[in-house]
């Protein structure tokens, strides 16, 4: 089978912040979708099939919203499917509809999502009822407490200071100054991180994301469609996906095949994803990342596993600026998700972002010049990992 | 910082909700043994000899040789931390803080298996998490009246 090559045309994200009490979660969604229509000049019956990205749907309070945003999302009498790997759920849902285009199936998919995650006050708890009840469940792990676990392991073996994560928290936020979409942002200084209240050592509040509500869409086509309908489409050129056991235990010490601290099962997911991408330098080939970042420490382990520079090195490299808008690779221009988390969609934004740099529409946080734009999402229990690659044009490998 | 201050939704435009679900969870043959040696004050777990791998929490297959584990053995009742927190944060429904956890890999098993550790001072966070470096040596400590549950134990300093 010939596969088809397939490029994003058109995107759509409303803004993000704490609530959105104007519009109820499928009015939400819908929001994204009219948006990400008008991006890409298309009606809602040029749609051939909807993927949807939603995540657990405890937050929001009503089971399986997915059913709920059917017809708020215009796909009545088209083909439906969730995704859901929780915090990779984005990442993972452009997956499948790449690979509804790619294989020749559908022509053009949309791919939506909304979260509310203020809806609750529990969400901590909701997280915590991720682990199994009877070994895990008992020990207040939540998505907080299992990254700190996992950070405090990488400060240890590489040295790494509150002060290095405080860096990436101000960078962030001056990012997100640019992205008129994002929760948080502004001008802070490491000492304003610092002081900040406590939370799970090495946290404090400024390094976690906040918890937002919005919603984001992605329209995707083949490439016979994107030429016709776009200027400069954003192929998506590489896509991969790597998960790993739920225990967390697993993954540390002389026994254990992949490290917990160095999220490395993005080694073995960048590596497909550029095989495909024809990538063989990633500092030089790629102009530009959106990681998935809930965590200040998050950056550090990803761009290291996904070949940008050597274990251990990226905390030095941060503070010299290399990261920086003006530096060697712009690090999550848009602020990422340290600025703004509405769980179900933030891998979708990281990939929507990651298009419209290559597509030019970036508007504030455009970097100049980006022929390949990377974005990644981390889900579960650290264990569900998406690479996806969006390039100028299509560069499939040889078969 | 751009915080604009947004009209409240009045209390009568929000319908509030509460979800109460009750559930049974069956623990599993191999849950069994482990919860059962818990009473004892033994730690099981389970082993594949096609990997050498001896796994906690206990599983029914190796999940690296696609083996059925085909050996229970005694995990050593101390052992050596991976990777830890101090939480000084409240979160609804979770434990009151300040708390310690750790992922602690027990002598003679290949993979760590969290739980709280007790008996810090957590007071300075810097200087508690110093104590809990990975490569730190803690024991098991039980409960007197062991009932079958995770809870049955948890880790101090050594």
């Amino acid at each position: 089978m010939n596969a088809h090559n397939v490029a994003v045309i058109g995107v759509g994200q409303t803004a993000f912040r704490s609530r959105s009490d104007d519009k109820t979660y499928p009015e939400l969604a819908q929001e994204a979708v009219v948006l990400a229509l008008a991006d890409s000049k298309l009606e809602p019956e040029q749609i051939d099939a909807v993927v949807y990205s939603m995540a657990p749907t405890t937050f929001m309070g009503v089971a399986d919203a997915d059913k709920w945003a059917v017809d708020y999302t215009w796909a009545r009498g088209k083909p439906f499917m969730r995704v859901h790997t929780g915090g990779a759920t984005g990442g993972s849902a452009l997956q499948a509809a790449h690979a509804h285009v790619a294989s020749g199936q559908y022509g053009t998919v949309l791919v939506v999502g909304a979260d509310r995650i203020t809806e609750t006050p529990d969400a901590q708890f909701v997280l915590n009822l991720i682990w199994d009840p009877f070994y895990e469940q008992d020990f207040a792990l939540n998505t907080v407490t299992m990254t700190a676990v996992a950070t405090q392991r990488y400060m240890h073996k590489y040295g790494t200071t509150e002060e290095q994560y405080a860096n990436v928290v101000v960078r962030a936020r001056r990012n997100a100054l640019n992205n008129p979409s994002a929760h948080l942002k502004g001008a802070i200084d490491i000492a304003a991180v610092m002081a900040s209240p406590r939370i799970s050592w090495p946290y404090k509040l400024f390094d976690i994301c906040p918890r937002s509500a919005g919603a984001a869409a992605v329209v995707v086509s083949n490439e016979t469609l994107a030429r016709e309908r776009c200027t400069r489409p954003a192929f998506i050129t590489g896509t991969a996906g790597v998960s790993n056991t739920v225990f967390m235990g697993d993954r540390m010490g002389p026994y254990a095949d992949t490290d917990f601290a160095d999220y490395a099962e993005l080694k073995q997911a960048a590596r497909e994803c550029y095989r495909q991408a024809g990538i063989t330098d990633p500092m030089r080939q790629i102009q530009t990342v959106e990681i998935y970042d809930p965590f200040s420490s998050f950056q550090f382990p990803q761009l290291e596993s996904l070949g940008f520079c050597a274990s251990g090195s990226a905390q030095r490299l941060s503070d010299e600026g290399a990261f920086d808008m003006d530096g060697e690779l712009a690090v999550n221009p848009s602020g990422g998700t340290l600025c703004t988390n509405p769980i179900g969609v933030t891998g979708l934004v990281r990939a929507a972002e990651a298009a419209r740099q290559v597509m030019g529409r970036a508007g504030a946080m455009q970097v100049p010049n980006v022929r390949n734009a990377l974005a990644t999402a981390i889900g579960g229990s650290t264990q569900f990992f998406t690479v996806t690659m969006l390039s100028d044009e299509p560069r499939r490998a040889a078969a | 910082m751009s915080t604009k201050t947004a009209t409240p939704t009045p209390a009568h435009h929000v319908v509030h909700g509460e979800w109460h679900v009750r559930y049974n969870y069956p623990v599993g043959e191999v849950g069994a043994k482990f919860f059962d040696a818990l009473k004892e004050k033994r730690i099981v777990a389970t082993r594949c000899s096609v990997s050498g791998l001896t796994y906690l929490p206990p599983r029914a297959y190796c999940e690296r040789s696609f083996e059925r584990c085909d050996g229970y053995v005694d995990a050593g009742l101390e052992g050596t931390i991976e990777a830890a927190t101090i939480v000084s944060a409240a979160f609804d429904n979770l434990p009151k803080p300040p708390y310690a956890i750790a992922f602690v890999r027990l002598d003679g098993v290949s993979t760590a298996m969290v739980n709280f550790v007790r008996g810090m001072d957590l007071a300075d966070v810097p200087a508690a998490a110093a104590r809990l470096k990975p490569g730190t040596r803690v024991r098991v400590v039980f409960i007197d009246q062991p009932e079958g549950k995770i809870t049955d134990f948890h880790y101090v300093l050594a």
